[in-house]
């Protein structure tokens, strides 16, 4: 044992795991938490995107992807690009500015931070008079327009961030030209918009927040127009030729305003309230576009009515007699159009309107009609409904993986069929070496099959088991379903939904065969169903079985959720997986362990109570064995009652990951009311937490016993053709887990394909195994006589595995939270342990057996363990003699939800939460990273016209 | 009856030679006896394997005086400490047991027939402010039966004194194993696990790794009430003063962390049930590569958990009759082979 314990020093060893090992994150998928700043360089066709947290990520073409963080940690609250520069300027919310550029370095572009710069006032003067409120990046490149609350627009030379503090626009000078009787120094409070003239760069437009508009000669320095509105002012607007502007309003008002060389104090030429009469909220955003057939287009935020509409996240299109307020789920957290970029262009013709809400982008396709959405090739709304649980599958083949595709083709017919309207830089990674789909299961009862392969996870199909069940929410119920004449016209985008209708729906588990196309799903009611795909829609009548899973055993009473009543009769399931067998367990406990055999046509299940295994072929049970300990009355009373305690403990936790996040918040500080209301949830929850530490935490020392509770809860279930009996003959196995240190071995008898039909599948209990410290089996494997796991079912009989050799001794590894066990088989006696808890005082979350290929020669590779342990570490655990290679530390260990999501890949790759809305894709492998690599070049930009980009082939492609 | 006679001091042999011998000696080859010695503090000790034999025979300065009772009426409370202090005259109550008839009659076993359950160890490798007790679960029903909690504790740095934190023992359940054995207390600082140093560990991986080891725990301690410490050197505590000239280096205590992992081994074997039969320990496989090193190590734990049990407790016990004893001489004092780890057994 002692040996194993020891660090190698074997020289050549520890060179073959640099060459071997090797631990990045590479990059985040899906879409980023709590957004709160966009962005868009039409010269670059970039994207930015500015985090709560202080990160700020750009995205063009699918695959160009940059990330940067500020070392503040504070919100980004504006993201401006530099005109036709590789370059953007942050403002966050401690008034800090931040310029970033692209550069390239190495053959790919890289994000970096130049400069940094406060805005200081003269001493004594409130921070209020430096408090930026509008940024504007002025076309010569050169220099910064900051409006601050003050009302005073100070200039910045760029990249120096030196103010030049001759320019500064001064309220007192805006008011020289203004006529008194209607204005005084308070019309020149706040600088609520600041925009350069389209055609003539001398001429900037600015806004006060009291409705004041002024037109500032920066050559002569004065104010050369000024407009003056009746109500609170919220935005502006250029038209294109720079004859007219559009400001709107707080009262959900918007005016157009004509600027002449005549008129010097014009009166508006139009003044409406899109969804008056009765009081509508504000207009906080607008745009006016131009196009060929002269009607524009209009397109802002908000002015709902208050009163009915006041709840509604909405941004309106209005052209010509098309008008359509598109109705978001989540805040809007801002929003751009894209549109002609060619400065010579006479018209605007917007193709698309891009909006950044709090929890998913949606992108309209303003070209075609019906202005359908773009499907996003990224930032994906993963948590559409919460994610309970995801399934890695490695290499698909090629045949699945265009049946995947086209069954979620079908789905996304109401798509726009527009390639990727932001395709800045080109992707210059090598294409991904393999076909991976990461599913992941959520709480509406749906599972997602994502393109894991490359840096982009793009959806590729939606399965839905809600319509085997009989659920109360009626699935024709759609809030699309508005009148023609409705008022506000409004249109329901997006995906995410955080309601679920029922949670019992939940997918727990779930199991691919890549082979057969066979999946298992399993849910939150103990549902286990079985699918195939079929590429036609089908109406078919779902078998349905039952697992009792008790067996008679008297005197239990389950207080938990009821099972999920099924449909009856024929059900229509359009292309796709479709479920042909139903087996729900009984009680209806969550279901914590599946396994799948396509070859045997078994699938097994376990719960808290038992396990069972089904026939799916024959649709018959073929055993279920209850695996609960007698005195074990929690695991019968069902999740109402149960584990109290886990509760308590959870709330704590989530009150210290508060905790944390509300002290970083604090710090920002911050006026306004929203903030205010942080501050007293903050002292409120500060004050429950000092209450809560009064009580020292303890934990009690116990050693455990066969009597605790949740013993019998099923944790792993394994499948496996070897030698349980005797040195002989092999036979196929079920092998089962459970919390409390049990493993249980099935011999099964399965008939030969001819006779699969006419004799049942038969079992029997060969093995039981009791681990003395009864720790939970997190995972069971079976080594073949190379000491090699043995191969997936199916995998053989597609070439794409070594047979397993079947000669020598077959090993048995067990791996419980606590120890690593191999035993010999089939004389069940102990060989090796490696025992990790009792020495480091970590337990195992995760383990799965991957396969890493030498950086150097192609022709080694070796299989290890890969382990995540409760304290957030990765270690790479060498077979078949448990010797710790490698570790490294990968997820804070408070970050409780990033340990459980975490799903590792056969090749040493790796994916966890880092919010409710993204994936962390990390790599142990030196041989498989897929990271991103691309490239943004600076366009010409002395011709007129716009330089289309080679990223646009990419983006249809992959869109 | 007296005997006298000789021995190689260099070369005592094993004890069932020796016991041969006696038997021999006093012609009682089938008597099953009891043997035991006085050492130099006038304690009245057992010898019943090799190890205290050893002991027995390296103390002897130069006369080793052995005592045998026959075993079916033996007087176990002669044996331990302070016994010929306490008792005036040892002999007498041998020779003359009608004197104690009062006494009630209970039968307790040999010392070495009990299950430990909790110990000190490492006793002269420690600082003496610290305590390494071992626990052992296996075999009793009682739950461990204790709590730790965060805590803080000033420790001796080189920037001066540093507040640094620590693990402690915040709650013992009445009735417990930890309570029951009185060596571990409310406060104590738990500093080691198994030989693992638990600073720069959170509470819940110290937590987790208790539980793992809980099948034969041992934590060092610094206890809170220091004046019960075991005092090195001395006669006061009555642990028979052996290893008075302890020739490991003190405060290394790590040197056994890896042994006791191995020790491990033996006493946690996994359970197989094969076709619903009889439950039956899984044996250890063993491949020719690691046989002799796991082996040796048994062999080695063996010694190391059989040495030197001594009996410190005060039971009422009847008294022997027609007990047996003899002195002998042993020639000249030899080197001292053997060390000894000072164990106590609490019971």
């Amino acid at each position: 044992m002692r040996r194993f314990l020891r660090p190698g020093h074997d020289p050549v060893r520890e060179r073959l795991k640099r060459d071997l090992f090797q631990f990045n994150k590479t990059v985040e998928h899906g879409f980023p938490h709590q957004p709160s700043a966009l962005g868009y360089s039409p010269f670059l066709r970039l994207m930015a995107i500015g985090t709560r947290s202080g990160a700020i990520k750009l995205y063009g073409a699918p695959g160009v992807e940059f990330m940067g963080l500020h070392e503040e940690n504070n919100t980004v609250m504006q993201i401006h690009f530099i005109p036709d520069q590789c370059q953007l300027v942050t403002l966050l919310d401690d008034n800090s500015l931040h310029l970033w550029s692209l550069k390239q370095h190495g053959g790919t572009s890289e994000l970096r931070e130049e400069n940094r710069f406060t805005l200081k006032g003269p001493p004594g003067s409130p921070p209020s008079a430096t408090q930026v409120t509008a940024v504007l990046p002025h076309s010569s490149r050169e220099v910064l327009y900051l409006g601050t609350e003050s009302g005073n627009i100070f200039v910045v030379e760029l990249p120096s961030f030196r103010v030049l503090e001759d320019r500064t626009i001064t309220p007192e000078a805006v008011l020289q030209r203004i006529p008194e009787d209607n204005c005084n120094r308070r019309s020149c409070e706040l600088v609520e918009a600041l925009r350069e003239h389209p055609k003539n760069p001398d001429q900037i437009l600015i806004g006060y927040s009291r409705g004041l508009i002024v037109l500032w000669d920066l050559q002569n320095n004065k104010a050369t127009h000024h407009f003056l509105g009746s109500q609170q002012l919220e935005n502006l607007y250029w038209q294109r030729d720079g004859s007219k502007f559009i400001s709107c309003h707080y009262d959900g008002s918007y005016s157009q305003w004509p600027v002449s060389s005549d008129n010097r104090q014009a009166e508006p030429l139009e003044n409406t309230v899109p969804y008056g009469p009765f009081p509508c909220k504000a207009i906080s955003k607008i745009y006016w576009q131009t196009t060929k057939n002269g009607l524009p287009y209009i397109i802002f935020q908000g002015g709902m009515p208050r009163a009915s509409y006041g709840d509604r996240h909405s941004i309106s299109v209005i052209h010509g007699s098309q008008q359509t307020a598109f109705d978001f789920t989540s805040r809007v957290i801002d929003f751009f159009i894209i549109f002609s970029s060619d400065p010579a262009a006479e018209f605007d013709d917007p193709s698309a309107l891009v909006v950044l809400a709090e929890e998913e982008l949606v992108v309209i396709d303003l070209k075609s009609a019906g202005w359908p959405a773009v499907h996003p090739p990224y930032l994906a709304s993963l948590h559409c409904s919460a994610i309970t649980c995801s399934h890695h599958v490695s290499n698909i083949p090629l045949k699945l993986w265009e049946r995947i595709i086209s069954a979620g083709s079908k789905q996304n017919i109401h798509y726009s069929s527009m390639p990727w309207p932001i395709d800045g830089g080109t992707n210059i990674a090598p294409d991904p070496p393999q076909r991976d789909l990461l599913l992941t299961g959520h709480e509406d009862g749906t599972v997602r099959f994502w393109d894991a392969s490359g840096v982009c996870l793009h959806l590729l199909y939606k399965l839905s088991t809600v319509r085997v069940f009989l659920t109360d929410a009626d699935p024709n119920d759609n809030m699309n379903t508005l009148g023609e004449d409705e008022w506000p016209p409004l249109r329901k985008v997006g995906t995410f939904d955080p309601y679920s209708d029922d949670p019992r729906l939940g997918i727990q588990k779930i199991y691919l065969c890549k082979y057969s196309g066979y999946l298992a799903v399993a849910g939150t009611a103990g549902q286990v169903l079985v699918m195939e795909l079929n590429d036609e829609d089908a109406e078919h009548v779902v078998d349905h079985a039952e697992a009792d899973l008790l067996q008679d055993q008297e005197g239990y009473r389950w207080k938990g959720h009821e099972k999920l009543k099924t449909r009856d009769g024929p059900v229509r399931f359009e292309a796709g997986f479709q479920p042909f067998v139903l087996v729900q367990c009984q009680p209806p406990a969550v279901v914590t362990s599946l396994a799948l055999h396509s070859e045997w046509r078994l699938v097994a299940f376990g719960t808290s109570h038992g396990f069972g295994l089904f026939d799916h072929q024959q649709k018959r049970l073929v055993f279920v064995k209850c695996t609960l300990h007698p005195s074990d009355q929690l695991a019968l009373e069902g999740p109402l009652s149960r584990v109290k305690s886990l509760k308590k403990s959870l709330r704590q936790s989530f009150r210290r990951i508060r905790r944390s996040r509300v002290s970083s918040r604090k710090r920002r500080g911050g006026g306004g009311n929203a903030s205010e209301v942080q501050e007293a949830n903050a002292k409120f929850d500060q004050d429950v937490l000092q209450e809560m530490e009064l009580a020292p935490v303890q934990r009690k020392i116990e050693a455990r016993s066969a009597e605790d509770s949740f013993t019998g809860f099923v944790r792993t279930l394994y499948f496996a053709d070897t030698f349980l009996r005797d040195s002989s003959r092999h036979c196929p196995s079920l092998w089962a887990g459970t919390n409390g240190g049990t493993v249980y071995a099935f011999c099964l008898r399965v008939p030969p394909a001819e006779r699969r039909m006419d004799e049942p599948v038969r079992a029997e209990q060969a093995k039981e195994i009791q681990l003395m410290h009864r720790a939970p089996v997190v995972g069971i494997l079976v080594l073949d006589g190379r000491s090699t796991p043995l191969p997936e079912p199916l995998e053989v009989a597609h070439d794409l595995s070594k047979s397993p050799d079947m000669q020598g001794s077959h090993q048995l590894l067990v791996v419980s939270e606590e120890q690593f066990k191999v035993f010999t088989l089939p004389k069940v006696s102990s060989k090796l342990k490696l025992k990790l808890t009792a020495l480091e005082g970590c337990r195992v979350r995760k383990v799965t057996v991957a396969n890493f290929g030498s950086c150097k020669t192609d022709d080694y590779s070796e299989n290890d363990l890969a382990v995540l342990t409760n304290l957030g570490d990765i270690q790479i655990i060498s077979l078949p003699f448990l010797k710790l290679q490698i570790r490294y530390p990968c997820i804070r260990k408070e970050d409780v939800s990033g340990i459980a999501s975490c799903v590792f890949t056969k090749y040493g790759q790796g994916f966890y939460l880092i919010s409710p809305s993204e994936f962390e894709r990390f790599s142990l492998s030196t041989k498989w990273l897929v990271e991103p690599r691309c490239v943004v070049d600076m366009p010409e930009v002395t011709t007129n016209n716009h330089v289309h980009k080679p990223g646009t082939e990419n983006a249809a492609r992959k869109s | 009856e007296f005997r006298r006679f000789s021995l190689e001091r260099s070369k005592p042999g094993k004890f069932e030679e020796f016991y041969g011998l006696l038997q021999h000696v006093h012609k009682i080859p089938n008597v099953d006896v009891l043997v035991g010695y006085t050492d130099i503090h006038g304690d009245l000790l057992p010898i019943n394997n090799d190890d205290n034999y050893h002991k027995a025979v390296s103390t002897a300065n130069p006369l080793l005086r052995i005592f045998i009772q026959r075993k079916e009426d033996a007087d176990y409370s002669a044996f331990g400490t302070d016994t010929m202090t306490r008792k005036k005259n040892v002999l007498s109550n041998v020779l003359r047991p009608d004197n104690h008839k009062k006494k009630p009659h209970i039968v307790i076993s040999m010392p070495q027939d009990f299950r430990p359950v909790s110990s000190i160890i490492d006793v002269d490798i420690l600082p003496e402010t610290h305590r390494r007790v071992r626990l052992y679960k296996y075999g009793t029903d009682k739950p461990l039966g204790f709590y730790i909690r965060d805590g803080s504790s000033v420790r001796v740095t080189p920037h001066g004194l540093e507040k640094v934190p620590g693990i402690f023992i915040s709650r013992l359940v009445p009735g417990g194993l930890a309570q029951s054995t009185g060596l571990l207390a409310v406060n104590d600082e738990v500093l080691e696990v198994n030989g693992i140093e638990v600073s720069g560990k959170s509470l819940d991986q110290v937590t987790d790794m208790m539980i793992a080891n809980s099948r034969n725990l041992i934590i060092t301690v610094r206890p809170a009430n220091q004046r019960n410490n075991v005092v090195r050197n001395s006669r006061t505590s009555g642990s028979s003063g052996q290893s008075t000239e302890s020739s490991l280096p003190s405060s290394t205590p790590n040197i056994l962390g890896s042994l006791l992992q191995g020790e491990e081994e033996s006493d946690e074997e996994d359970i197989i049930i094969e076709d619903s039969g009889e439950p039956q320990q899984i044996p250890k496989a063993t491949p020719a590569s690691e046989s002799i090193e796991s082996l040796s190590q048994i062999e080695l734990l063996h010694e190391s958990t059989q040495n030197g049990f001594l009996p410190s407790s005060e039971m009422n016990l009847n008294h022997s009759t027609g007990s047996i004893s003899m002195e002998y001489e042993a020639p000249e004092p030899g080197p001292k082979s053997l060390e000894e780890d000072g164990t106590i057994i609490t019971l």
